[in-house]
């Protein structure tokens, strides 16, 4: 199966080595909270369903580490690196994995459904693609009030499908709005290959249809993903409009817990683990001798206390209370 | 006080909060520069300026959710859609985004829509439609749907003001044929209120928007053909509705008619009569009635259409057989 990509890798130039940690922190941090979650399912803890963002780190923590606090992040549910680089603690990611009543949506969704206004994160709904024009709605009303601000929001190749897709990606080209979307081709939309789900040769293509520039780059290289999306991300601020980056990569693990993906060749997972986003920061890191032994076990102490201390604090905290399940239907 | 179509009342109601507000802004189709489908908006761009009156693509599902992404971020968007059937193309926004919004996420999406809606007009299957019933069974949505110029401006700045996302249904047929007197200035009109627009002891009829007018016409005639008392109780608002006035009207008369232009089945009567017999059971004097659109798409040839919609002389009929029960 080949991967589609056009754009040739390049060395990142413009983040300090801090930065470039940063980014190895947040792919590590995601996945170890992925891991924890999965784990609280199979425990019956975490109830309904549960994904992970496996594969998909360099893309969620690349992409959002081009973006400015007032910059408005609109995720999907395998991005929760865009989550936690966004601001999101882990406290509150688990206090909503498991439904509490303090978490962020008290109980009333679940998963990545959430949205927090002060950190201008507004998650997904299930019918993912219908975040697009909201997304677009966003950057319309940020661009009114000249915050200066560029919206950045996510699709699959399976949601890119959909018509709001279309007319929300059209809409803000004909208005010039500040927009990122992101389409992370994942290879499956939940057991349907991409050969099923379009016949374009990459989802880049379909910019061209909308006027807009965009890009097909290997979702799988951190680097990449934060180089591209900074310079969209300037280029909307600058006023020049939106921008859409297909990032190629895989889906490692099923659609949700309860999908053994039996239906992926096991040939196209080996492959696909030879291009594990953070082995391949992390050789990158270690050979410059910006991670070594010391702190890459000081990261992972504190990726372990984080995950730990939200997972017991969310464990001990309280259910919503069901006396109150009727209210909030309309803002006071 | 002036005098106002229905059309020019709602026009008022947008141009006066946007005046007062400059987070209001428009957005639909053909609204800015040709001034809206219906002239509802003629001359709003060249007073508040393209960026506040956005012609948009013709793409009613990203009207909705830029609305609704305009108003998540502080904004207080109006969107049109042209006809109220169009709503379709759209309704996954409102009814999977929008209307969600604060239940799951405790922000305010303070947003209008507005909706021409309803035939008469001879528009066919398309272009016909009332869409209302749809959106009443869905949680967080307000509804409302104004009957005179005075509640569509009153409504329209209500609308506007609510934090909450509100359907503005406005009645086509009503736009140019009738003219009321409209109060100037802060005029609101209270979301979730009816009002009683005829008293009367015999028979109540429960309507709303382009019904009422034949059931004010019926009630003339009923009166002085009949001497039958009717009381007219218009909701304004579906959603909240207003319970209390709906109830009081019943025991006041003992026996009531829902009229509604919307089709019989499923429509917003049908929760009218399910909350009478809830509340109000042992006032009733005889069996609640309806009178509205027939079970089918609204046809086009006016000798169908008549047949379909709800008219004057059906109600009139309704009114006598429930008086003689």
């Amino acid at each position: 199966m080949s991967t589609k990509v056009t754009a040739p890798s390049r060395p990142v130039t413009a983040l300090s080595n801090a930065d470039r940690l940063s980014l190895y922190y947040f792919m590590r941090l995601a996945r170890e909270c992925d891991a924890a979650i999965m784990k609280l399912y199979r425990q019956g803890k975490i109830v309904g369903g549960a994904y992970t963002g496996k594969g998909n780190e360099a893309t969620a923590v690349g992409s959002a580490f081009a973006l400015q606090k007032k910059d408005y992040l609109f995720p999907m549910h395998r991005d929760l690196g865009a989550h936690l680089v966004k601001g999101a603690t882990v406290r509150s990611i688990f206090l909503q994995q498991l439904g509490r009543g303090n978490g962020p949506t008290g109980g009333r969704d679940g998963s990545g459904h959430y949205a927090d206004p002060q950190l201008r994160i507004y998650g997904n709904v299930s019918h993912l693609a219908a975040m697009i024009p909201v997304a677009v709605g966003a950057a319309l009303a940020s661009s009114m009030k000249k915050e200066g601000a560029v919206v950045m929001n996510y699709i699959g190749d399976g949601g890119s499908n959909v018509g709001d897709f279309h007319e929300g990606l059209n809409m803000a080209a004909v208005m010039n709005l500040p927009l990122l979307l992101i389409v992370e081709n994942n290879q499956y939309a939940y057991s349907t290959p991409n050969a099923k789900e379009f016949a374009a040769q990459r989802l880049s293509d379909r910019g061209v249809g909308y006027g807009i520039p965009a890009v097909t780059i290997d979702g799988t290289n951190v680097g990449l993903v934060y180089e591209t999306c900074a310079r969209a991300a300037e280029r909307a601020r600058r006023g020049e409009g939106p921008t859409l980056i297909e990032a190629v990569t895989m889906r490692m693990d099923g659609h949700s817990a309860s999908d053994d993906a039996s239906y992926v060749p096991a040939a196209m997972i080996e492959e696909w683990k030879h291009k594990d986003p953070i082995e391949r920061w992390e050789k990158i890191l270690t050979a410059d001798r910006v991670l070594h032994e010391q702190n890459k076990k000081e990261m992972e102490a504190k990726i372990r206390d984080a995950i730990d201390d939200a997972v017991s604090f969310a464990e001990e905290s309280m259910p919503p209370d069901g006396g109150k399940a009727a209210e909030g239907v309309f803002a006071p | 006080m002036p005098v106002s179509t229905y059309i020019d009342a709602i026009a008022r109601g947008m141009w006066e909060e946007m005046e007062r507000d400059p987070s209001v802004f428009l957005l639909g189709e053909d609204i800015g520069a040709y001034g809206g489908a219906f002239k509802a908006t003629k001359g709003f761009q060249e007073h508040f300026g393209a960026d506040r009156v956005i012609d948009t693509p013709l793409s009613e599902a990203a009207i909705i959710g830029a609305a609704t992404g305009a108003a998540l971020a502080g904004m207080r968007p109006v969107a049109e859609m042209q006809f109220a059937d169009f709503v379709t193309c759209g309704f996954n926004q409102l009814v999977t985004n929008t209307a969600k919004i604060h239940y799951r996420w405790h922000i305010p999406v303070p947003m209008v829509v507005r909706l021409p809606t309803g035939g008469y007009i001879h528009g066919g299957p398309y272009h016909s439609a009332s869409t209302e019933a749809w959106f009443f069974h869905v949680p967080g949505l307000k509804i409302v749907a104004p009957s005179t110029p005075a509640d569509a401006k009153g409504l329209m700045k209500a609308a506007v003001r609510d934090d909450n996302p509100v359907l503005f249904f406005e009645f086509k047929y009503l736009y140019r044929r009738i003219r009321g007197e409209v109060p100037d200035g802060d005029h609101l009109v209270p979301i979730g209120r009816g009002v009683i627009r005829r008293e009367g002891d015999d028979v109540t009829v429960i309507t709303y928007g382009s019904t009422t007018h034949f059931a004010m016409e019926a009630a003339d005639i009923v009166a002085q053909e009949d001497g039958i008392g009717t009381r007219i109780v218009d909701l304004r608002s579906l959603a909240p509705l207003d319970t209390e006035m709906i109830l009081e009207a019943v025991r006041a008369t003992g026996k009531v008619l829902i009229v509604h232009e919307a089709a019989l089945t499923g429509g917003v009567g049908g929760e009218v009569a399910a909350l009478i017999a809830e509340h109000a059971f042992t006032d009733l004097d005889a069996p609640i009635r309806r009178v509205c659109a027939l079970d089918t798409p609204v046809p086009f040839a006016p000798a169908l259409e008549e047949v379909v919609l709800p008219d004057t002389g059906r109600i009139v009929q309704a009114i006598r057989g429930l008086y003689r029960f």
